[in-house]
């Protein structure tokens, strides 16, 4: 970033930067100015994730979804935030008042304070700190905070299991989470995002998830606890609406309510975006060396591009399982943590370091084995997608055979 | 924890409610909450997650139907049968018009006794599309209840062109039903069955037998054979415990006997004999001989009048009979007392959900919350039918 920083004072001021008085202002301003594009695409990525998972749940419920809003319903998320910004901000007659209205930004800054720390493409990172996977998940953790604090000072029952719901969940699923990323760390030797992204290449094979049976394991740990430090299905129990109304957010209404979703919908990017770079390859183009990255903006590009589609694959897997499967008891969620979960992560951990003693990452034999599991894991996605294939076919007819009677409800017409 | 009415040990057995103990806590669920299927309220004692003690606590429907009775003649008061159960009203009818025939002596013709069986059982797919949705949307699974909600309407336009109505259909009449089936009708339904067989197939791959949803209900709320017949549970909720009682084999009213199905029963198909799974098992299975039946029923529809002729003024003999139907949660039964005017003297109606309601406090000692939840959803209790 102070790269970055340096080199635009020279194209723009045409002035050497250290030579310069005003370099600690230029500064400032570039800082204010990355955190104004972060924040903006937070909010805008919550918002129109809000309405993209409201279609493709529509698309998986049969039936259409928001489309009045706009062309197609694009802008449903604009309408629903102006409503929700109308409401009337309601503090409930014994609530603790101050902690009340602190904690959604509690909430708001864990999430996005996380943003900082996260790359889209080479050197296109707010801040590309040494120590940036710690400083996310600590971060993210503020986000526990707020939500024991709203839940807490509602001063209502519901809201509190939610709280407490969310407190046990969330403490016990940092352990896999953090165990699975030091396998990461571990096979990159850093910290720093952009690091372990470099130490990764571009062909799948190249990618951390293949490198041993252990971190194929390491991956589904890391994105299923992914899903529940999130606060998603299966493992949606803080808010679990048919049993606790809402949750710790039950008693929040307008724009703090808002907050709260959106801190949700932010958070699925996070998720996406470190399954991405730490196991997914990150920003690496295919077939092109690290140096011609750096060297070319062209590139620079393509490597955003590829970041954000496999990003956007892991949020749509993430929607996809919310509207499919039901909900996890709160004991369930603790037993499948404690019991397999830890120590499977960990021993993922110990048999990464024994692999990468016996098979180094650049010897023959380490390759041919991440070709190998790459064919495994190759293998099951297209089990995947030929099981929704073979779904789709058998239930296909089914609808066809109603074409004949045009005066009936038609749920073949649907988009 | 004992069944006493005594006022004084209900008293004591309050006590911990309205003052807990140390480290409990008393949470009042409903009457406004979204998993309580309309409006009910249960009184939770709770410790952390686990539940102490859970107790139901109804009114909030009553409607005085049963006093509304004795004010209407009996050839009025079908519509407000349909009231006592919304999401089955085609059972409430039949209950309600099977008395007054027996009462008043009328015989039914054949293709009436076909064309109730058939509105019947069509309404018991739809009531149990509902139980059974519901129940996935109870543990968080919404995406099923909104394909079964679909099957549904297919369900209600079939019926609305049976009796033009998609509800509360008042489609039987005193002495038959309401009109004869349209021609073209019986073909629709075949297709619809057709249609909707294969569908449970789809269903049960999307949330039958997933293993989340299965762990959700396996080995959770037991109900013994013993508590289901003491505590008077009815329908599916019986049959979920192993108990083999289905009024439409004991009985064989109207023209059930005629048909060739089978009654299934709870055998603990991934836990114990009478958990939650095995409720809402039955359910499912309920539904695929409905269809059966249904099938048959058009097959043999016989011709004749679909309405025996009935006096617009119908006085009643003083008498009193109980009619007993397999309605969808079970046993409905109406007694019916008349005292030869046209209005009867008095009207009970005793409902599958009322007795549901009643073992709800014993089974749900030691469950989690969530496990309430699933216990009312797989009790398949809807609120009218519980306070009439």
């Amino acid at each position: 970033m102070k790269e970055l920083a340096d080199r635009l004072f020279l194209m723009i001021f045409n002035i050497e930067p250290a030579n310069s008085p005003y370099l600690a202002l230029w500064y400032a301003l570039i800082i204010f100015l990355a955190s104004f594009i972060l924040l903006n695409f937070a909010a805008l990525f919550a918002g129109i994730t809000s309405f993209v998972e409201r279609r493709i749940a529509a698309r998986i419920q049969s039936r259409i979804g928001p489309n009045l809003v706009g062309p197609q319903g694009i802008i449903q998320w604009l309408a629903d935030g102006i409503k929700l910004f109308l409401k009337e901000d309601l503090v409930p007659k014994d609530a603790d008042k101050i902690l009340f209205r602190f904690a959604p930004y509690f909430v708001f800054t864990g999430l996005f304070g996380a943003f900082v720390a996260l790359p889209f493409g080479y050197g296109i990172i707010a801040a590309d700190l040494n120590i940036g996977i710690y400083y996310i998940l600590a971060f993210t953790s503020l986000v526990v905070l707020g939500i024991i604090m709203g839940g807490w000072s509602s001063n209502s029952k519901w809201a509190l299991f939610g709280a407490l719901r969310s407190a046990a969940q969330i403490i016990s699923y940092e352990i896999p989470t953090g165990l699975s990323l030091m396998i990461v760390i571990m096979l990159a030797g850093s910290l720093s995002t952009q690091s372990i992204i470099m130490a990764q290449g571009g062909w799948p094979w190249e990618w951390f998830v293949f490198h041993s049976p252990f971190t194929l394991v390491g991956f589904f740990i890391f994105f299923t606890s992914s899903l529940a430090e999130g606060n998603r299905v299966p493992f949606d129990l803080p808010e679990a609406e048919s049993e606790l109304v809402s949750g710790y957010n039950t008693e929040y209404s307008g724009l703090r309510f808002l907050i709260f979703p959106m801190a949700e919908w932010a958070n699925m990017w996070v998720v996406g975006a470190l399954v991405t770079l730490t196991y997914l390859g990150g920003w690496q183009v295919p077939g092109v060396s690290l140096e011609a990255i750096q060297s070319s903006l062209l590139l620079i590009l393509i490597g955003i591009a590829i970041f954000c589609i496999k990003s956007l694959a892991v949020v749509f897997i993430i929607i996809q399982l919310r509207w499919t499967l039901p909900r996890v008891r709160v004991d369930q969620m603790a037993f499948v943590c404690w019991t397999y979960f830890v120590p499977i992560s960990l021993l993922s951990l110990i048999g990464t370091m024994i692999w990468m003693l016996i098979f180094p990452w650049e010897t023959i034999i380490g390759t041919v084995i991440r070709i190998v599991m790459f064919g495994i894991g190759a293998g099951v996605t297209i089990w995947y997608l030929l099981r929704i294939r073979y779904n789709y076919i058998t239930d296909k007819p089914r609808f066809e055979r109603f074409k004949e009677a045009p005066q009936w409800y038609p749920p073949w017409k649907m988009p | 924890m004992s069944n006493s009415i005594k006022k004084e040990d209900d008293l004591k057995h309050l006590k911990p409610l309205t003052s807990p103990f140390e480290e409990e806590m008393m949470l009042n669920m409903g009457p406004q909450h979204p998993s309580t299927h309309g409006v009910l309220n249960f009184l939770v004692v709770t410790d952390g997650e686990v539940m102490h003690q859970a107790r139901p606590n109804i009114g909030y429907l009553h409607r005085g139907i049963e006093k509304l009775a004795e004010m209407t003649p009996y050839t009025g008061f079908m519509p407000y049968m349909d009231r006592v159960d919304y999401l089955a009203a085609m059972f409430a009818n039949q209950a309600f018009a099977m008395a007054v025939e027996r009462l008043a002596g009328i015989e039914v013709p054949e293709r009436a006794e076909y064309l109730r069986v058939i509105a019947c059982e069509l309404n018991r797919i739809a009531s149990h599309l509902i139980a059974t949705g519901a129940l996935g949307l109870d543990l968080g699974a919404i995406t099923p209840f909104l394909h079964w909600i679909r099957e549904r309407e297919f369900i209600n336009d079939l019926m609305e062109e049976l009796c033009g109505a998609r509800l509360t259909y008042n489609y039987m009449r005193i002495g038959g039903v309401y009109a004869d089936i349209p021609s073209g009708l019986p073909d629709k339904i075949l297709r619809f069955l057709d249609h909707f067989e294969p569908i449970v197939d789809e269903y049960n791959r999307l949330l039958t037998n997933n293993e989340i949803f299965v762990r959700r209900l396996a080995d959770v709320a037991v109900i013994t054979p013993i508590d289901a017949v003491n505590f008077g549970l009815v329908g599916p909720n019986l049959r979920g415990s192993g108990i083999e009682i289905d009024l439409r084999k004991i009985l064989g009213y109207s023209a059930y006997p005629n048909f060739d199905f089978e009654v299934p029963l709870g055998k603990g198909f991934r836990g114990t004999q009478g958990d939650c799974y095995d409720r809402y098992m039955v359910r499912m299975l309920e539904m695929k001989e409905s269809c059966k039946i249904i099938r048959q029923a058009i097959e043999n529809l016989p011709a004749g009048e679909h309405r025996a002729k009935v006096k617009r003024k119908l006085k009643v003999k003083e008498n009193e009979f109980y009619s007993r139907i397999e309605s969808a949660r079970g046993e409905m039964g109406v007694y019916l007392i008349s005292d030869g005017t046209d209005k009867p003297y008095r009207l009970k109606i005793k409902t599958g959900s009322f007795t549901a309601m009643s073992i709800v406090e014993k089974i749900s000692q030691g469950l989690m919350i969530a496990d309430l939840v699933a216990l009312i959803g797989s009790l398949d209790i809807v609120a009218p039918e519980v306070d009439r």
